[in-house]
């Protein structure tokens, strides 16, 4: 039985903001060193959802980052490609076109990305569009502005209509954090898309700041692993917008073992929403294989 | 014809009630002219005994009562002290001294309770503190009355030493037994009547006399007594007390004082029957990191 | 660390070149690190593998009077100097500390096998801050006693635990100096080591001769500090028994005395509680340090219609802890501090099982080598249970139940300590209730374990009396009139 809204209010658990920090600096203080810092990198990458997601964006800028996708850094032998590329719906049919025969899914966003300020036929329309496109994935955004009003059933039923319009596509429900403002409406909002049939639950459209911070990532993974406790059920994780370094992926793929625990390490449950990220991981990678400090000038930017 | 005077049963005061001891027996305290003046309770172990549990029983309510309440009712005791007076000028004749120093010494008590009555909701915001701590939480520190308090007042000093020990304890929320002097127990045993007339909850002060051989060592060494404070009894009395007060760590203090001085009262005497607690709880918004407005 | 794993963290061990420890320790008295009389030293073991770090003396009654004698030379010097020259004294103590930081965490690590995390990032800089905070008292005392008249009280005897060498030491020390005392100060003779260090800073910082004497030794050298007719003040850290010892043996004499003592605090959880936060802080509250902390939550009550969500979650927290090297940086758990503390700990262990409470540790990788023992919760325990009542001192939780406030109350206070307590509670109506009626000198509300030079710290009933830290410390060594 499916729980009702007012229920996943009753349940939701309370965040103390000072406890989240001390617990994530915590984390902050653990040492990635050798064998574990190389294989933390490479899982990284393959964890990335290459992401574009401007006005200004063209099958050009596409096609140069789908390449990118899954030829990471060719001089390093066994680099894995990307999880993702992430795009505007316009954009899906070509990326599809481009990433034929490789691993890497395509994402769409949708539902009136990043403000979400769109009549629910509509968002449905963009989504099924995306789908009809060829999207693999879906990321939607949330009513935020719903949400603070207190209208947490109409954030509910919009997840699961946007959820039944994906279809076989997989649903990634963005909070956008930055303008939830406390932790508490965070963990709030990821019971409500968790249980409105979000299989990933996502920090942020990156257009707003705070985005990803590893705060607000631990709250969410908190909400994961209460509703796997519930019902067993896996949820995804993806933090979006501010990840760019290799320490912070790190410490982020850190806080999932610690929190949700190895299975979660895959980019099945698990993704970086980022743009500048894997080059910083491919100059870690380097300096990792010759001891020598790297610049961004022998990796390529896309 | 002279009248036939009513003469007074001196009993001791347990729990808002004044009975007698459950030994049943009694020492006679003679009057200056060495002549037996009264009958008064020599009491027991048991005594202490009750008087412990009684003062436990009365300890948390009396913690309790706002500040400004104790105040008041430490009020009343001076005020309802004030209307006695004649009767503790007579006793303390009778033990002994001039009626001049009587009256002294009777003034100066019932300023003493005055002086404490106003303390009652001041001394925790002279002792506390905000500790300005390096995280992300508020820290302060608060007085907390240190519970059941035992008091042995100077023997030498019957009435003014008593009250002078006395008033910091209850003024800081405490309750108390005390164990009157031996030798001039009169004016405690009027007093306990002074404070069973002025709002004093029952048990918040009980008053036991008798030998303190036989009372002072089962005091200091209750289990259920969180202080015990003496004052000149010498170290010989005071070691052995001492020893025994270990068992349950009692904070134990012996002033040296004349308390005949009209300085011999003050914050620290409040202060010493209080235990310093801190608590800490998070800020939410100091060194924000998912919301920097 | 556990084969299975995914993703299994590298050995990442701190350095230990930079850490320079002698063969061979004497005794710093009156400014000269003299041998001991009866020429005994004994070895300090590192518990993490059991190897020798060093010789460290043995003082006796001779050498203790020695040690006494120097202090008491030099505290009319200490005590008359302008009380703003003493403050900068302590200011280079201070900063000399932190200059060499790394080092004393490193050797606070080798020596008491506490998780270089935890001497990094708390011993070192706490005990840093303690004096740096002292230090500015020295010329401002009458604002902390209006009206009074202070005065030092003379030479302070300082006995110190094993659990937080260096931060004690620092607790003791920069009050007695900034209220113009002069100091014997005794580690435990498991942990001497960053004592000494410290007895090196303060001849760097060129502190008089005699003003800090350190001295090291046993219970026995203990004894004839306490003994000593000529010292003024008693402060010691340890046991309640050695505590009431101490306490008997000052009886009738006009020494004053400040005892930090046991506890077997409570950790209250309540259903509203923000949980993941409170099981957080069920973790830092009785696995920091290997659970070798007076204050330590020792006892959690769980509200009973929550308890099994909170249980399932520290058990599944336990496992993202790391028992090992505790000079490895991802160490979360070190190394018992000693084989007699080890088998204590044991032997509760062991109590607990045959009192037919549930057990439950997680399956850690200990190092074959060395004193450790996993995280320990023992769930479904009673009031009565022998491992509930009395204090363990190591990484051992026990679990019970509760319903209603006043039940919780009524048990947190039925016991004869009251160091601590913890509250977790979203309501802050209620934290009040239950921060005034537990009967413990320190209650953290939806934190706990947190520590800070300007907050006074120290228990009620058998866990001691006086206060250290903040301005309420400084009356432990002052005569006021």
């Amino acid at each position: 039985m499916a729980k009702t809204v007012s229920q996943i209010i009753l349940d939701a658990s309370k965040v103390d903001k000072v406890g989240v920090e001390e617990r994530v600096a915590r984390i902050q203080t653990r040492s990635v060193k050798g064998t574990s810092k190389v294989q933390g990198l490479k899982m990284a990458l393959n964890m990335i959802d290459l992401t574009t997601l401007e006005g200004k964006d063209t099958q050009g800028k596409v096609r140069q980052m789908c390449y990118k996708a899954h030829h990471l850094h060719d001089s390093i032998p066994d680099l894995p490609a990307v999880a993702a590329v992430c795009v505007y719906p316009s954009m899906v049919k070509f990326a599809k076109k481009e990433l034929r025969n490789t691993s890497v899914k395509v994402a769409s966003v949708s539902t009136a990305f990043p403000s979400g300020q769109a009549p629910l036929e509509v968002k449905i329309l963009d989504t099924k569009f995306a789908v009809d496109q060829g999207a693999d994935e879906i990321d939607m955004v949330i009513s935020r502005g719903k949400f603070l009003q207190g209208e947490f059933q109409f954030v509910y039923d919009e997840i699961a209509q946007i959820k039944e319009a994906c279809g076989k596509a997989r649903l990634k429900v963005i909070l956008e954090t930055g303008e939830l403002t406390t932790l508490d409406n965070v963990r709030l909002a990821s019971d409500i898309a968790i249980h409105a049939g979000a299989d990933f639950i996502k920090t942020s459209t990156g257009k707003i700041q705070p985005a990803a911070t590893m705060q607000v990532t631990y709250t969410m993974l908190m909400a994961i692993q209460d509703y796997f406790a519930e019902t067993g059920i896996m949820i995804g994780m993806k933090p979006a917008g501010g990840i760019s370094t290799s320490k912070l992926a790190l410490h982020n793929l850190l806080m999932v073992k610690e929190v949700l625990g190895d299975e979660w390490l895959t980019n099945q449950w698990f993704r970086f929403g980022a743009s500048s990220l894997a080059n910083d991981v491919l100059m870690q990678l380097i300096k990792c294989e010759s001891g020598i400090y790297a610049s961004p000038d022998y990796v390529s930017i896309d | 014809m002279k009248r036939i005077e009513i003469l007074k049963t001196y009993k001791i005061y347990i729990g808002g009630q004044f009975p007698r001891t459950e030994s049943g027996r009694y020492y006679t305290v003679n009057n200056s002219e060495g002549k037996a003046h009264a009958n008064v309770c020599l009491c027991s172990r048991k005594d202490v005994r009750n008087a412990v549990v009684a003062a436990r029983k009365a300890q948390g309510a009396w913690a309790e009562r706002s500040a400004f309440n104790r105040g008041q009712i430490l009020y009343r005791i001076a005020e309802m002290f004030e209307g006695r007076k004649i009767q503790f000028i007579d006793e303390l004749t009778q033990q002994g001294q001039t009626k001049k120093a009587a009256q002294a010494e009777v003034n100066m008590a019932i300023e003493r309770l005055v002086y404490y009555a106003g303390w009652c909701d001041k001394y925790n915001q002279i002792l506390s503190s905000v500790n300005p701590v390096s995280s992300s939480h508020f820290n302060f520190s608060s007085c907390e009355p240190m519970g059941v308090v035992g008091i042995i007042p100077d023997q030498q000093s019957p009435l003014l030493g008593l009250i002078s020990l006395l008033a910091p304890v209850i003024a800081g929320g405490n309750t108390a037994i005390v164990l009157a002097s031996v030798d001039y127990p009169l004016c405690a045993v009027t007093f306990a009547e002074v404070l069973h007339a002025s709002d004093v909850p029952g048990g918040v002060v009980n008053i036991l006399t008798g030998a303190l051989q036989e009372t002072a060592p089962t005091l200091s060494s209750h289990m259920d007594v969180n202080a015990l404070v003496t004052s000149n009894l010498g170290n010989e009395v005071n070691t052995p007390l001492q020893v025994a007060a270990v068992d349950n760590l009692k904070r134990y203090f012996d002033y040296k004082q004349d308390w005949n001085n009209s300085s011999a009262q003050g914050l620290h005497f409040i202060g010493d029957l209080q235990e310093i607690k801190t608590t800490w709880h998070p800020i939410e918004q100091i060194g924000g990191a998912t919301s920097s407005y | 660390m556990n084969k299975k794993e995914k993703w299994p963290l590298s050995p990442s061990l701190e350095s230990t070149q930079h850490a320079s420890i002698k063969k061979q320790y004497s005794l710093f008295i009156d400014g000269e690190w003299v041998k001991p009389s009866s020429g005994v030293y004994f070895p300090s073991i590192n518990p993490a593998d059991e190897s020798h770090l060093a010789s460290i003396a043995h003082a006796n009654e001779k050498d203790v009077h020695l040690a006494v004698q120097a202090a008491r030379k030099a505290f009319p010097l200490w005590s008359k100097l302008p009380a703003s020259e003493r403050a900068k004294y302590i200011f280079r103590i201070a900063r000399i500390m932190q200059e060499k930081a790394r080092e004393l965490a490193v050797i606070e690590t080798l020596d008491g096998g506490k998780p270089i995390r935890e001497s990094r990032d708390i011993d070192v800089p706490l005990a840093c801050n303690h004096f740096f905070y002292y230090a500015g008292w020295a010329d401002k005392l009458a604002y902390a006693f209006p009206n009074r008249t202070v005065e030092p009280l003379g030479v302070a005897a300082q006995i110190i635990p094993w659990n937080f060498p260096l931060l004690m030491a620092a607790w003791k020390i920069a009050p007695a100096l900034a209220t113009g005392n002069t100091v014997v100060l005794k580690p435990a003779e498991s942990t001497s080591l960053t004592a000494l260090k410290l007895a090196e800073i303060i001849e760097e910082a060129g502190l008089p001769k005699g003003v800090v004497n350190i001295i090291t030794g046993f219970g026995d050298t203990g004894a004839a500090m306490v003994n000593h007719p000529d010292v003024n003040k008693i402060a010691f850290t340890g046991s309640t028994h050695v505590g009431k010892i101490i306490q008997k043996a000052i009886a009738g004499s006009s020494k004053k005395a400040t005892l930090e003592l046991g506890g077997k605090s409570a950790n209250i959880i309540f259903d509203d509680a923000p949980i993941d936060q409170a099981v957080e802080g069920i973790v830092n509250g009785i696995f920091f340090n290997q659970g070798h902390v007076c204050c330590a939550g020792s006892r959690l009550f769980v509200q009973e219609n929550v308890a099994e969500k909170v249980i399932r979650k520290l058990k599944l927290r336990l496992k993202s802890l790391y028992v090992g090297n505790p000079l490895d940086k991802n160490t979360d758990i070190g190394a018992i501090n000693s084989k007699e503390q080890l088998e204590t700990i044991e032997s509760y262990i062991a109590i607990g099982k045959k009192e037919g409470a549930e057990i439950y540790q997680p399956t850690c990788n200990i190092p074959k080598k060395g004193y450790y023992c996993p995280p320990t919760l023992f769930i479904n325990v009673a009031q009565s249970h022998r491992i509930v009542q009395e204090e363990i001192f190591g990484p051992v939780l026990t679990i019970q139940t509760f319903r209603t406030v006043d039940e919780v109350i009524q048990k947190a206070n039925n016991t004869p300590y009251g160091l601590a307590a913890g509250v977790w509670t979203d309501k802050g109506s209620r934290i009040f209730n239950l921060t005034t009626k537990l009967k413990a000198g320190v209650v953290w509300a939806n934190t706990y374990n947190k520590f800070d030079p300007t907050s006074p710290f120290g228990g009620y009933k058998e866990s001691g009396y006086g206060r250290e830290g903040g301005v309420h410390g400084l009356s432990a060594y002052v005569k006021l009139s």
